[in-house]
């Protein structure tokens, strides 16, 4: 049983990483990695919503419909997010407002329901819960990496502290759209060009 | 006179200048997966302009109606998504009932809309931007329309350039996608001039 869970969880963050494997959840990836602060707030609500959906998505198993499964998946992720975004707006009311609609885009964020379809809907209610925390992490440091590059080379910045010095020119593009897509494909190039030897290239893009 | 022009700057605004998928990287799922061919492109991309224009006025009514009134604003979210969940699946069935054709060439690609990020966001932005309901309405249809306008442009670019060349190893598939989206939303970017920004 231990060796399973710990299985499991590793899986999430090398071979079947969400972000750079099965590439998922790119929206939320590029959009909110301009400022690692943002990303952190991020982060720890999609951990808490992938986890705990999952969770319940497995306990629920036996009474959902499997014709209505989706409908019942999205309202579970739904009510997770709701909750994230009360507690962001309560304690962190900047960053909530800096987020703008992309708390609420938790629920769509292919990575949540792709767990629930693939994992949650045939294991058991412990180890769902451990997988979706797993996906939620393994996506959570691909972002902060993606952060850190960029708010560095953006701003001169890593968490609002100034690191580079007067020296340096801000890179705007990286702040801004374009740069967003070119760090993510940089790192999605390296990964799977030296880590993960497999050609499993281009698969896991049929979401 | 005067009306009209914001409501045409708004059309236009979500069309190019603040393209939902290149600057607000809404839909990025379905944009990489499905990218790969003009022909299922266009079924997308036509769907999702469809479901837009819809929803997002749909959307607006229910919460300025009645999620507003009743002071049930924190349940926006799951409204919003079982709206757009229940749009898609009727239209679905009308759509097969009414032409097999079009069910064939469009209904397909309808399963995938309820996922798109892009018709949750553009819902969850109009919210925040505090448009009318014209607003909202065109606000919906130009977003469709670029996002449209994105993936069709990136298949285009896919069929006839990339598939064809020879790409270094790991960069095959969603990192040159990710590559292509980067340039064209720089080029993007060069309408920014247009509409006053965002």
């Amino acid at each position: 049983m231990k060796g399973k869970t710990a299985k499991v969880f590793l899986a999430n963050l090398g071979v079947d990483n969400p972000v750079f494997v099965q590439i998922l959840g790119i929206c939320s990836t590029l959009a909110v990695t301009n400022v690692v602060k943002n990303t952190l707030v991020m982060c720890l609500g999609l951990i808490f919503t992938t986890a705990l959906s999952s969770w319940t998505v497995s306990v629920l198993r036996r009474w959902i419909p499997s014709r209505t499964r989706m409908m019942v998946e999205v309202m579970i992720i739904a009510g997770y997010v709701i909750v994230v975004d009360i507690v962001l707006r309560a304690f962190q009311p900047e960053v909530s407002r800096q987020l703008g609609p992309y708390v609420g885009l938790i629920i769509t964020n292919c990575i949540v329901m792709g767990r629930a379809e693939a994992f949650a809907l045939s294991n058991r209610p412990w180890l769902s819960l451990v997988d979706g925390a797993a996906a939620g992490v393994g996506y959570s440091y691909v972002l902060l990496l993606i952060a850190i590059v960029r708010e560095l080379m953006g701003s001169g910045t890593v968490w609002g502290i100034r690191v580079l010095g007067a020296w340096w020119t801000n890179w705007s593009i990286m702040v801004m759209a374009p740069g967003a897509f070119f760090v993510l494909a940089l790192f999605i190039w390296l990964i799977r060009a030296k880590v993960l030897k497999q050609p499993g290239a281009g698969k896991g893009a049929g979401q | 006179m005067n009306g009209t022009w914001h409501l045409l700057t708004i059309l236009v605004t979500a069309v190019f200048t603040s393209n939902i998928l290149l600057t607000n990287y809404l839909g990025m799922c379905s944009f990489l997966a499905v990218s790969k061919e003009v022909k299922t492109s266009l079924g997308l991309g036509t769907a999702v302009v469809f479901v837009m224009a819809v929803t997002c006025p749909l959307n607006w009514m229910i919460n300025a109606w009645v999620l507003e009134p009743l002071h049930l604003d924190y349940l926006r979210f799951i409204v919003f998504i079982v709206v757009i969940a229940a749009f898609v699946q009727v239209l679905e069935m009308i759509i097969e009932r009414v032409s097999e054709t079009l069910y064939a060439n469009l209904g397909i690609f309808l399963p995938l809309i309820t996922v798109n990020c892009a018709i949750l966001g553009a819902a969850l932005f109009m919210i925040i931007r505090k448009y009318t309901l014209a607003e909202s309405f065109l606000y919906g249809a130009g977003s469709g329309l670029g996002w449209a306008l994105a993936i069709l442009a990136m298949a285009g670019i896919r069929q006839e350039k990339v598939n064809q060349s020879k790409l270094p190893r790991g960069l095959e598939g969603p990192g040159i996608a990710l590559v292509v989206a980067g340039i064209m939303a720089l080029a993007f970017m060069g309408f920014s001039g247009m509409g006053g920004g965002n």
